[in-house]
């Protein structure tokens, strides 16, 4: 609307040149089938995209880059595609836009998918053919009460905090709080968000409870027993909701940790990767109708984004400056370039002057992180079971088959073979990965140290103490007497 | 030059001359000096409060930064352009390319699929607050004439009015919203729906002060006037065009500059909220995006938003000297 002036010179220009074009394209093709029959393009074998102008949702973090680097790289243009990018306000409006079509597609947190399909929240077919990145979010506490942690945090010979900070040296200050009768807040972004299953997890790793969802009988604030009292607030507003005092930390995403760090405003104290390494993080959201509807278009978007995943990880984080400026421009993330290099560029800073090496804070490329592995999704169910967003026990086979409908490697791994026949990519950089069959092998890398197979759900959520499927006695520091938690 | 060389005046005459330039040229200079150095003043005030103010978004904005945002926020326009035009470039060389295997493609040039720049910005909350404000005025005027000439029906709306004058755009804005939504489907929609709902938003705030500054003026036309036009047995339609209209114009038009000073302000608040893509969006990004530049160049809109509002009032009183009959009516 606004570039008309411009717009319609450009339009007239293209217009002549497309006529000349069209009339010497017309003599060249003539000219080809006369002489060649076999074009050998890739693209024949692919094939054009079906819908060529797309519009992809995100929200303001780091790990929105490869959208980012995939349009201004020209990767979106190579595949013939046309890509608006648009900041949407908080994960429900991206949600909403995917699922009634003003959205093509978006950067989505994983677990938003699976809910969708399983009907908590919004009931919608949507699928995911990508998985974008491993790592990338962090817990940050209030200034106070790490003031109130640190004498509970153990030191190694140098002076240095040891890591992990596991949520042991919280409880007192919880327990503080409780006695004081107040309430303990913490805030994630969303309630099937990646962020709120890892807080929960490494708050119960410690033994405190987070809550419990009720959605059957309609309680869906997630607080039904809860000690600390989590509530969602869209990324960008994380450290500002903190400095009101509303909440005492959060987990999210970058760079609204190193933000908060800056500004003086709160502490990172644990890094997801630090709960569980190279954990799954966001995903390519698309419904399944615009995947029938579009095939070419899918495969098209996941090989773009592919060469910006790459991209992003090539020579060990090379080029993660330069991304680094990208995504400072504001109508991307949009913070201070030197807030988003703290945690792209191979560091993370805790307190301030504590600065780690973490160059897998955020890991794009590496580890086979894009394959949507089915024991991804499985995890993300198993913790919604955890927490009772699933209201009852299922069976193995129902995990797997949620997994299945919403996960997509067979168009993932056509994207790659597609890539590796244009050259654009090497087999070499995807070791194995067409052989894959979507699961992990079981992983133990976990800050309470479970292991965690796929094939197995249930039997992982049988490993874990706070947890609606743990038909045990529950017994509450604060109370009196044990209270019975068994549940029908 | 010297007087006393090529005229005969002497130097009693020269002195009454000086004696009557001199209070004109203190008036003249008063009128340019003053305001001058009222700015001057405000300045270094700014200059100084900026100084002691420490946010957690760094220092607040000083007069010096808020320079500097515009030459960057000017640069980044014409850096957004270059990339708009090789974009267009490289669109018509993949057409061709394309055509060439494919000559049954309907190629098409798409808009540029960048940002939106602060000049950009600026255009369209121009368009969207004169949209909404033409909006306004074609329901107000008319109805404003209607419940002036007729006592029974100003009577009976006049409840109304004084309901929904005191509305904030930001409780219209979810209402509007959904009824957007509602009723505006389509699948190739003209204008975008945020477009849509600003607009909306602006009109339903901006329609109040017209419609009561019109009745107002329609109502207290001279009874001479109003004689006048009976002893002649003018038809309705001309009486209003030839009586009502002329006489009731300072009023209008009081109402209609009232009515683009609450629009213009009424439109930052509802783009905020709608995300319509001009400089209400602009502001709320730059406060979500929280960078070291962020109060800098809210700052900077801010200025702007406050030289466009006014430039906007000086055009509604130069269109009101041009329609007004009796110029003296629009003096300031």
């Amino acid at each position: 609307m606004l570039h008309k002036l411009s717009f319609h010179k450009l339009t007239q220009r293209a217009a002549q040149r497309i006529k000349t074009v069209h009339s010497t394209g017309l003599v060249c093709c003539f000219a080809l089938l006369m002489n060649n029959h076999a074009i050998a393009s890739a693209d024949q074998a692919l094939g054009y995209p079906e819908k060529e102008e797309l519009t992809l949702g995100f929200i303001k973090l780091t790990d929105m880059a490869p959208l980012a680097v995939a349009y201004e790289r020209g990767y979106f243009e190579d595949e013939g595609l046309y890509v608006t990018l648009e900041a949407q306000a908080n994960w429900k409006v991206l949600l909403d836009g995917v699922v009634d079509g003003r959205l093509d597609g978006a950067h989505m947190l994983a677990g938003q998918p699976l809910a969708a399909r399983i009907g908590y929240g919004t009931k919608a077919d949507l699928i995911t053919p990508f998985s974008m990145n491993l790592n990338s979010n962090a817990i940050t506490v209030a200034n106070d009460v790490w003031q109130k942690m640190k004498p509970h945090l153990p030191t190694d010979t140098n002076g240095k905090i040891k890591h992990p900070i596991t949520a042991d040296a919280l409880k007192p200050v919880i327990d503080d709080y409780q006695r004081q009768g107040k309430r303990f807040n913490m805030g994630m972004v969303f309630p099937v968000s990646t962020h709120n299953y890892e807080i929960r997890y490494w708050l119960a790793a410690s033994g405190i409870h987070p809550g419990f969802y009720a959605p059957e009988s309609g309680d869906t604030s997630g607080l039904i027993d809860a000690q600390v009292q989590l509530s969602v607030t869209p990324p960008p507003q994380m450290p500002a909701t903190m400095e009101a005092g509303t909440i005492k930390g959060y987990c999210v995403g970058e760079p609204w940790n190193q933000q908060a760090l800056m500004k003086g405003l709160g502490v990172p104290v644990i890094t997801n990767a630090q709960i569980w390494r190279n954990n799954p993080e966001k995903v390519l959201g698309l419904t399944q109708a615009f995947v029938e509807r579009y095939p070419n278009t899918t495969i098209r978007l996941t090989r773009a984004l592919l060469r910006a995943t790459k991209w992003l990880d090539e020579n060990n984080n090379a080029n993660r400056v330069a991304a680094t400026k990208l995504l400072a421009q504001s109508q991307y993330v949009g913070a201070d370039a030197e807030v988003i290099a703290s945690s792209m560029t191979g560091t993370f800073e805790f307190e301030r002057g504590d600065k780690r090496a973490m160059p897998d804070f955020n890991v794009f490329f590496r580890y086979n992180a894009n394959f949507p592995y089915y024991s991804d999704a499985i995890w993300f169910l198993t913790q919604m079971r955890r927490w009772g967003q699933i209201s009852e026990d299922k069976s193995d086979q129902w995990f797997e088959d949620v997994a299945r409908s919403v996960y997509r490697p067979e168009i993932f791994k056509r994207a790659v073979q597609s890539l590796i026949d244009d050259k654009l990519l090497h087999a070499s950089d995807f070791p194995d990965v067409l052989s894959q069959d979507g699961f992990r092998a079981p992983q133990s890398h976990f800050i309470d140290g479970k292991t965690f197979d796929a094939r197995k759900p249930n039997a992982y959520l049988a490993q874990f103490v706070i947890s609606k499927t743990a038909g045990i006695k529950q017994v509450n520091k604060l109370r009196s007497e044990p209270v019975d938690m068994t549940l029908e | 030059m010297s007087l006393f060389a090529n005229f005969s005046i002497t130097p009693r005459q020269f002195g009454d001359a000086i004696s009557d330039v001199l209070p004109a040229l203190r008036r003249a200079l008063t009128a340019a000096i003053v305001p001058i150095l009222g700015v001057v003043m405000f300045v270094v005030v700014w200059t100084i409060a900026a100084g002691s103010i420490q946010t957690s978004l760094g220092q607040f904005p000083n007069p010096a930064s808020v320079a500097q945002q515009t030459v960057n926020l000017y640069q980044e326009h014409q850096a957004e352009r270059e990339k708009a035009e090789a974009f267009y470039q490289r669109q018509i060389e993949r057409n061709a390319a394309r055509l060439a295997k494919d000559p049954n493609y309907p190629a098409k040039i798409r808009p540029y699929t960048g940002k939106a720049t602060f000049i950009d910005q600026i255009q369209t909350s121009l368009i969207t607050v004169l949209a909404g404000f033409g909006l306004a005025a074609a329901i107000a005027i008319p109805f404003g004439i209607m419940i002036g000439l007729n006592k029974a029906l100003y009577t009976a709306t006049n409840p109304i009015i004084q309901l929904f004058k005191p509305v904030s755009p930001l409780a219209w804005l979810p209402l509007v919203t959904m009824v957007v939504s509602a009723l505006y489907t389509s699948d190739d929609p003209l204008f975008a729906k945020s477009f849509v709902n600003s607009l909306i938003t602006v009109t339903l705030c901006c329609i109040w002060p017209m419609i009561i500054n019109t009745s107002v003026g329609v109502a207290s036309i001279n009874k001479d006037w109003q004689n006048v036009s009976r002893v002649l047995r003018l038809p309705p339609l001309v009486h209003i065009k030839k009586i009502v209209l002329p006489a009731a114009i300072p009023s209008i038009f009081t109402g209609l500059r009232l009515s683009l000073g609450i629009a213009w302000m009424v439109l930052i608040a509802a783009e905020m909220l709608a995300q319509n893509p001009g400089l209400g969006k602009f502001v709320w990004d730059e406060f979500q995006n929280g960078s070291s530049q962020s109060l800098s160049r809210i700052m900077t809109a801010v200025l702007v938003i406050g030289l466009i509002g006014y430039l906007l009032d000086r055009v509604m009183l130069q269109l009101q000297r041009l329609l007004s009959w009796n110029k003296a009516s629009a003096q300031r």
